[in-house]
């Protein structure tokens, strides 16, 4: 595109992006401050994680966005449509030919491999910030690895309701130093974030920070030696390809109750239909 | 019972041209219990303050001996190691118990955050412990997972003090454990604090303004005026013969009832 960088951010600013990246992959789990640009798109819409996109992006790369899991929702196609305009790079649905995926609260369901980087959107990067609202004491407490407070809310929560009922951006101690928001994904995505070969990236735009997972790097969710730690899924299996281990959406189809549970992961749910997997609504439909 | 569990050399500390510590000396020896009295603005919550290494003083050093046995220079110390000593060997109570708990997490939980923040995992054993400690401090276990905000104002200092000795502290320093409630809860409290302080051995600091509550509670008083250590001793010989006319003053301003 002329008057535009390749992939819209100037080089200098990738410079300076690349080397938070740098420090992040040091420090897994860790914060970095990093000076977040204005991006032609509102913040909680992925302004961290296009960036991030944008520094770690080359000409050869395929890129993938998800927003949900799904690939053709509005934020979605449009980071997508950025790319291709600002950077001229393939693009792609399928997460096996994606050499960089950026993501919103999903993990895709296919496992992830070395040669792949997944972005993280993140709209929260403190994992304490609704149990300190002072930032300068959560910084302190990163430091010291203080992070009593956070198994009193897990405690509160097991009091409260009789298990801990975080159902999504559900903390991790990464490489048994730091505690880390694994950005708004589901709990049931928690376990794909432990010992993955591909390199996990978190941006957050407003609150100006970057943060990673490099590959094959312990992640543990936190939990109680008698609550352990569970993901949970909805007791049902898809309803258009019939897989019974994805991370289902509920679509209300009526005004009757009406429901429709669908994998969220759109890309996994069309392989496996094309593959020959047909689900229960699918079936009476035809 | 020879060597000092908390000793502090020439104290000295001044906000602009008010001096707050002037050359104070301080000695604590394991289970005893030593009240600071003194009127307001003596220096006696600031004095609390740079021993237990929350504000640094102008001069002076104040030692702790850990429990192995080492001493530790306290304003010396880095802070990971000051924050560790302050959440196990150490405890403080305050004298607004909101400024310790956790409003909005239960009693249990403020009860079991120090063990937890220790590294207990294990919900099951943790509630126990929490249980337990609820019983000594006279709440019934039933309240466990209430908020503190159903609580009465002696019911919550109360929970500040499991909430401090859960973790079985060697020395806890107190400011005004008793300040603000009414006559009889104070009784009540101050029983307790006697009876727990007598089993568990523990040391303690206690700032007062109150001469009847170091009375009842202290070994040794020191009485203060403007920064200034201006008698000390058995809290008996001290109260019922007191050598400065400042300390005759104190003593002779208590209400008889």
């Amino acid at each position: 595109m002329i008057g535009y960088n390749f992939a819209y951010l100037d080089e200098q600013t990738k410079r300076m992006i690349r080397r938070a990246l740098l420090k992040a992959v040091a420090i897994p789990g860790h914060q970095v401050p990093f000076g977040s640009r204005e991006m032609p798109l509102p913040y909680g819409w992925g302004t961290g994680g296009i960036q991030v996109t944008a520094a770690v992006l080359g000409r050869q790369d395929v890129l993938k966005v998800i927003d949900q899991g799904a690939d053709d929702t509005t934020n979605a196609v449009s980071i997508r449509r950025f790319f291709a305009r600002t950077a001229g790079v393939a693009t792609t649905t399928h997460t096996a030919e994606a050499t960089v995926i950026q993501t919103r609260h999903r993990i895709p369901e296919q496992a992830l491999r070395e040669d792949q980087i997944i972005v993280y959107q993140v709209p929260q990067p403190e994992p304490l910030s609704k149990l300190e609202p002072s930032r300068a004491e959560t910084r302190r407490m990163h430091a010291l690895a203080e992070y009593g407070p956070m198994h009193v809310k897990l405690y509160e929560d097991i009091t409260r309701y009789g298990h801990i009922a975080i159902s999504y951006d559900y903390p991790v101690m990464v490489n048994g130093r730091y505690l880390m928001s694994p950005s708004p994904i589901p709990a049931f995505d928690n376990p794909k974030l432990d010992m993955m070969p591909a390199l996990q990236l978190f941006g957050a735009g407003r609150e100006k920070r970057i943060y990673a997972i490099p590959p094959y790097t312990e992640v543990r969710s936190l939990d109680f030696d008698d609550h352990p730690f569970r993901a949970t899924r909805a007791p049902h299996a898809c309803g258009l390809c019939g897989a019974t281990d994805s991370y289902l959406d509920e679509v209300v189809t009526d005004d009757r109750g009406g429901r429709l549970f669908v994998c969220s992961d759109t890309d996994h749910c069309e392989t496996r239909r094309a593959a020959g997997h047909v689900g229960e609504q699918a079936m009476a439909a035809e | 019972m020879d060597e000092t569990l908390l000793s502090a050399r020439g104290l000295s500390l001044s906000f602009g041209p008010v001096t707050a510590l002037a050359d104070v000396d301080a000695e604590l020896w394991p289970g005893e219990v030593l009240a600071i009295v003194g009127e307001s603005g003596s220096g006696k919550t600031t004095l609390l303050n740079v021993l237990s290494g929350r504000v640094a003083a102008d001069a002076g050093v104040v030692w702790y001996r850990d429990p192995a046995g080492r001493l530790q220079d306290v304003h010396a110390m880095p802070a990971p190691a000051l924050r560790a000593l302050h959440r196990s060997d150490w405890g403080f109570v305050h004298q607004n118990p909101r400024d310790n708990l956790r409003m909005n997490v239960s009693a249990g939980g403020n009860v079991g955050e120090r063990l937890m923040a220790q590294g207990a995992r294990h919900y099951g054993r943790i509630r126990e412990e929490a249980s337990a400690w609820l019983q000594q401090v006279e709440i019934d276990p039933s309240r466990m997972d209430d908020m503190p905000r159903t609580f009465s104002g002696g019911m919550l200092q109360r929970l500040q003090i499991a909430r401090t000795l859960v973790t079985h502290p060697r020395l806890v320093f107190m400011d005004e454990p008793t300040g603000g409630l009414d006559v009889s809860v104070q009784a009540r409290l101050l029983d307790l604090i006697r009876t727990l302080v007598a089993r568990l051995g523990i040391a303690v600091v206690l700032v007062t303004h109150d001469l009847a509550v170091a009375r009842l509670l202290a070994q040794r008083v020191m009485v203060m005026q403007r920064g200034r250590v201006v008698e000390q001793g058995l809290t008996d010989q001290v109260l019922d013969d007191p050598q400065h006319p400042y300390t005759q003053l104190l003593v002779s301003s208590v209400l008889q009832a």
